[in-house]
């Protein structure tokens, strides 16, 4: 009995792994035989993606090393423009001077939503662009002002040099002031964690973080999804993308690559961001 | 032998002068990375100014004065603590107990500061989120409650250690008259140890301004001057953490280096002050 069990459950893995291969084999077969390494850093939203696109790589070719970390758009641009990394990911287009200084060539290869969200316990889920202005600017001070409970709002933002905060204030605040007593986190997972702890906050993350731990706001009546994004009715979002120093070349360019094949942009869909093929 | 002894000293002075020279260099180089902004006569306005980089303001006020607040309040509660904890360990308590005490302190230095830093955001931060029933929590007073507990460990070792050094002959000449554990510690330990409280004192002062995760982790890192100690607020060395991640040539990256030196200054004159105070407990020893 016991070892039927044992048996069914080594041939379930093996089915998994059997059928994984034969889904990923084609436009993985690029990277067998290759070697060496391949440093990222960056935005941190495409981390999910990254890892994933890793992942896959180094379980078909042990050889290659993919070592993936954070630190926000200017980390990315600045480490892959003094050569400390191969690709650096930035959830905003770097500018011409950054383009220029550095050489970089970029790549495009999914959009993200930033969407208003609460804490789960807040029962306001609907507020007008200009409220949501207001409340960011601290002109509306009091969740009983859009229908809430009577206590103070707290505001969280996201530090000056985040790909995701320059999308919000362009896109959702129309580069409208945001309040200079706003709580600042460092992360779309620490926005997260901050807004799920405190009943009266309000922030901004990337769609694709959204979870049950925070509540999205509906804004002017859309509510930040990853169909609404998609759609285009949802306007606040940005392109996500991956630079490299100058042309990228050997494992680099199979990378970047791989992110635009049908694979490449599933692993993109499947992270809540949208496509671009 | 006396060919090793030549070798082992210079050793010995090369290290000395290698540590030397990197903080002068240190120095140095946060001088000439900073220089664009001293040589147009920003760094002077910039001290006084406020933080709006969206209206070209890099101005380092509020964090001067949110690291001024969190570290002098945060050295405010430590100190009774502190005083009250070696009093315990040193005079006042039996001899296991304060043994056990003084061996949990000693442990208690080598806890690296994000896990105060975290465990503050999930105990501490509701509670006073809840106990004020105003603001998100993330303030000046959360901060400067953790800090406080960071840097106590220092002082309480320091002030034990110098309650610890009053010559026992004057503690004996008190047993004598009858007096109390407690007229003893407060007529002759605490007199006696002052130079070396102060010094502990000092050391804590330093540590505080100088931490950066607990700050960054429970202060809110807001960019507005704090107007009361519920008000969220960014340190010298938060700013440096979170900026450090902008645009390499602009304004707000550069702003930073003043901001290192501003720290800089700060622990200089603690150092300093150490020092001083050092200085004339030596020579009344002697």
């Amino acid at each position: 009995m016991k070892m039927r069990v044992f048996l069914a459950m080594v041939f379930g893995v093996f089915l998994t792994v059997g059928g994984y291969d034969i889904v990923s084999a084609e436009p993985l077969d690029m990277f067998k035989g290759e070697k060496g390494a391949v440093r990222i850093a960056g935005g941190t939203a495409h981390i999910p993606v990254m890892k994933e696109v890793a992942k896959r790589i180094m379980t078909v070719n042990p050889a290659i090393q993919i070592s993936i970390a954070g630190g926000g758009s200017g980390v990315g641009i600045k480490q892959v423009g003094e050569g400390l990394i191969d690709i650096g990911n930035t959830g905003r287009e770097p500018t011409e001077a950054e383009i220029k200084n550095f050489s970089l060539k970029v790549f495009k290869w999914a959009i993200d939503g930033v969407g208003v969200v609460v804490n789960p316990g807040n029962p306001v889920r609907s507020l007008t662009k200009s409220q949501v202005k207001d409340i960011f600017a601290g002109i509306i001070d009091n969740w009983k002002q859009v229908g809430g409970i009577d206590k103070p709002i707290n505001i969280y933002t996201r530090e000056d040099a985040s790909g995701t905060r320059e999308v919000f204030w362009e896109k959702g605040l129309d580069k409208g002031e945001i309040a200079k007593k706003a709580n600042v986190v460092v992360s779309n997972g620490a926005m997260k964690s901050a807004i799920s702890q405190d009943p009266y906050a309000i922030g901004y993350v990337s769609v694709g973080h959204i979870d049950h731990t925070v509540a999205p706001v509906a804004m002017d009546g859309v509510v930040p999804t990853i169909q609404t994004v998609k759609e285009g009715q949802f306007k606040v979002s940005r392109g996500l993308y991956s630079c490299t120093k100058g042309e990228p070349t050997g494992l680099t360019k199979k990378f970047i690559d791989y992110l635009f094949t049908p694979e490449g942009q599933k692993i993109v869909q499947s992270n809540g961001f949208i496509t671009v093929k | 032998m006396r060919f090793q002894e030549a070798i082992a000293e210079k050793g010995f002075s090369l290290c000395a002068l290698l540590s030397g020279a990197v903080t002068v260099t240190v120095f140095a180089f946060m001088v000439i990375l900073g220089f664009p902004l001293i040589r147009e006569g920003q760094a002077f306005t910039l001290l006084i100014k406020p933080w709006i980089p969206g209206s070209g303001f890099y101005g380092i006020y509020p964090m001067i004065v949110a690291t001024l607040a969190i570290a002098s309040l945060g050295v405010a509660i430590a100190f009774p603590i502190s005083l009250g904890c070696a009093s315990m360990v040193s005079v006042l308590g039996p001899r296991p107990v304060s043994l056990i005490v003084r061996r949990v302190v000693e442990l208690m230095t080598g806890i690296p500061t994000v896990i105060y830093g975290f465990v503050g955001i999930f105990l501490l931060v509701p509670v006073v989120r809840n106990l004020f029933g105003q603001g998100s929590g993330m303030c000046i007073l959360t901060a400067s409650l953790m800090l406080a507990i960071l840097v106590s460990p220092t002082m309480i070792l320091f002030f034990s250690d110098s309650f610890n050094r009053v010559p026992q002959s004057y503690l004996a000449a008190i047993d004598a008259l009858g007096g109390s554990k407690v007229q003893k510690l407060y007529h002759v330990i605490i007199p006696c140890a002052r130079n070396g409280m102060l010094i502990g004192l000092m050391l804590a002062l330093g540590r505080a301004i100088g931490d950066t995760l607990i700050a960054l982790m429970l202060a809110g890192n807001a960019t507005g001057v704090p107007g009361s100690l519920l008000d969220s607020a960014r340190t010298l060395t938060a700013h440096i953490a979170i900026v450090i991640a902008a645009d390499y040539e602009s304004l707000e990256f550069k702003s930073i280096f003043l901001c290192g030196m501003v720290l800089y200054l700060f622990t200089t004159f603690v150092t300093i002050g150490i020092r001083f105070v050092g200085v004339r407990e030596g020579g009344k020893k002697a």
